[in-house]
């Protein structure tokens, strides 16, 4: 049991949030969040469209700046507050610690680059500059993603969508990042390539130790990845817990009407 | 109340009285209003998310009634894998899943299959595999023999019966009176916690 990832798990948290608010104009987008990840944790935001969500994870990965509040991550230099770093050194974070998987493979992907090219082209970025080794590299992942070696030189364009997410989830993990953003990973992909992808993405987890952030709507994949859930409406979060604590037995009248509006299959 | 290592402790009562309830409080799936529910050094009722995963990732194990798992993962990586979270290697947390689909009598070719399809006791014995892969000390058991034939309710028996032998402690909810007689060495009716009308 001592060998495990879990038991060498700090008991220093690897992001934490304080306070954080982005408004648009008078209107809330997100507000007062508060809340702190530990490594090897995936956390899942839920909530309805507008209730917020997309808002914060864009917030917690630099790509918009809130207007108050702190978002301190546990750089190798130390914990570090992300909102006042200089634009430099917050890409340089986005390149190497964080990666951030979008709902659409497009928006993450370089399509008319090969699928070998997207992964290898992330390696470079950090500093790989050995031909041979990043074309391995970009097969092993492609492996692991479950992309056959003889796609390499395909461009994306030729993939379905659900290898284009598993292709954009190699090109964002190749790096060995420790926090994972992933915005709505699952959406738009047909229920049987969810659960391939929602395996693999697990597994990934479980192996690599992986932190993550996922936002979605579907409260079926929460439930299969995430530890903990908090929920958003309004840009408040109204509830946050145990994933099946709070799916199960939901404190906010919001959350039960959320949970009670699932249709059971 | 209280349950010691190596006893095995009945919840019973009628339908509705609260066993299941109680069950999951325990696991941290109902929400505590008040009290305390230790298990080990860690107040369930108070601990903090990440507290209650480490607690079932090592500690604390729970077959319940329903089995939950991601669609299209084989049987045996859905038994192997609270193996892989404590961070057992690949063959060695399928070799023991292995062993014990093979004990539960689930045929092995349908160990490459996802779960999801098979029948009810097929089901069931599947989450009991997944409940008795690690030697948890402590268990929560949900009716486990509810819907087995008289060999594998026996199989089952003996599996619970070895887990007290190493040392667990056991919380059940046995409809089975004979399996409930065999297995438990005390039994709380839950219906003195039921809450009552105010006269």
């Amino acid at each position: 049991m001592d060998t495990s990832i879990w038991a060498k798990m700090k008991t220093q948290p690897l992001l934490s949030v304080r306070d954080l608010s982005k408004f648009y104009g008078g209107r809330i987008g997100c507000a007062d969040v508060n809340f702190d990840l530990f490594p090897g944790e995936v956390l899942g935001i839920v909530g309805e469209s507008g209730s917020g969500k997309s808002t914060l994870l864009s917030c917690l990965a630099g790509h918009l700046a809130p207007d108050r509040g702190e978002v301190i991550f546990a750089t190798t230099e130390g914990p570090r507050d992300t909102v006042l770093m200089a634009e430099a050194a917050r890409r340089r974070l986005a390149r190497t610690d964080w990666a951030y998987v979008h709902q659409n493979p497009r928006d993450g992907l370089r399509m008319g680059v090969s699928a070998g090219g997207n992964v290898g082209e992330r390696l470079m970025a950090v500093g790989a500059r050995h031909y041979g080794q990043i074309r391995e590299a970009a097969v092993d992942w492609l492996g692991r993603v479950e992309i056959a070696a003889d796609r390499v030189d395909d461009r994306p364009n030729a993939f379905s969508g659900g290898m284009q997410q598993r292709l954009q989830i190699a090109r964002n993990l190749v790096t060995g990042p420790r926090l994972v953003f992933m915005d709505e990973p699952t959406g738009g992909l047909d229920v049987s390539v969810q659960a391939r992808l929602l395996d693999l993405l697990r597994g990934l987890v479980r192996e690599m130790g992986l932190s993550a952030i996922i936002v979605t709507h579907d409260l079926a994949v929460v439930r299969l990845l995430a530890d903990r859930l908090m929920v958003m409406k309004g840009g408040y979060v109204v509830e946050q817990g145990l994933t099946d604590q709070v799916l199960d037995d939901p404190q906010h009248e919001y959350t039960q009407l959320l949970v009670s509006s699932v249709l059971q299959v | 109340m209280a349950v010691s290592p190596g006893e095995c402790l009945g919840l019973v009562g009628a339908s509705g009285s609260g066993k299941s309830t109680l069950m999951r409080m325990i696991w941290g799936n109902y929400l505590a209003a008040s009290g305390s529910i230790m298990v080990g050094d860690v107040d369930v009722a108070k601990a903090a998310p990440r507290e209650i995963i480490a607690l079932r990732r090592g500690t604390l194990g729970y077959v319940s009634q329903f089995l939950r798992v991601v669609p299209r993962v084989p049987t045996v990586d859905v038994v192997a894998e609270p193996l892989l979270t404590l961070g057992v290697p690949v063959a060695e947390a399928r070799g023991r899943a292995m062993a014990l689909l093979a004990q539960l009598n689930i045929p092995e070719r349908l160990w490459s299959l996802s779960p999801t399809t098979f029948s009810g006791g097929e089901q069931q014995r599947v989450n009991i595999a997944r409940g008795f892969v690690h030697p948890y000390p402590a268990l929560l058991l949900d009716e486990p023999t509810a819907s087995l034939d008289a060999v594998n309710r026996e199989v089952v028996l003996s599996l619970i019966e070895g887990a007290k032998a190493r040392g667990a402690a056991i919380i059940g909810i046995f409809h089975d009176e004979q399996a409930r007689a065999r297995l438990c060495d005390r039994l709380v009716d839950v219906t003195q916690f039921t809450p009552k009308a105010v006269q």
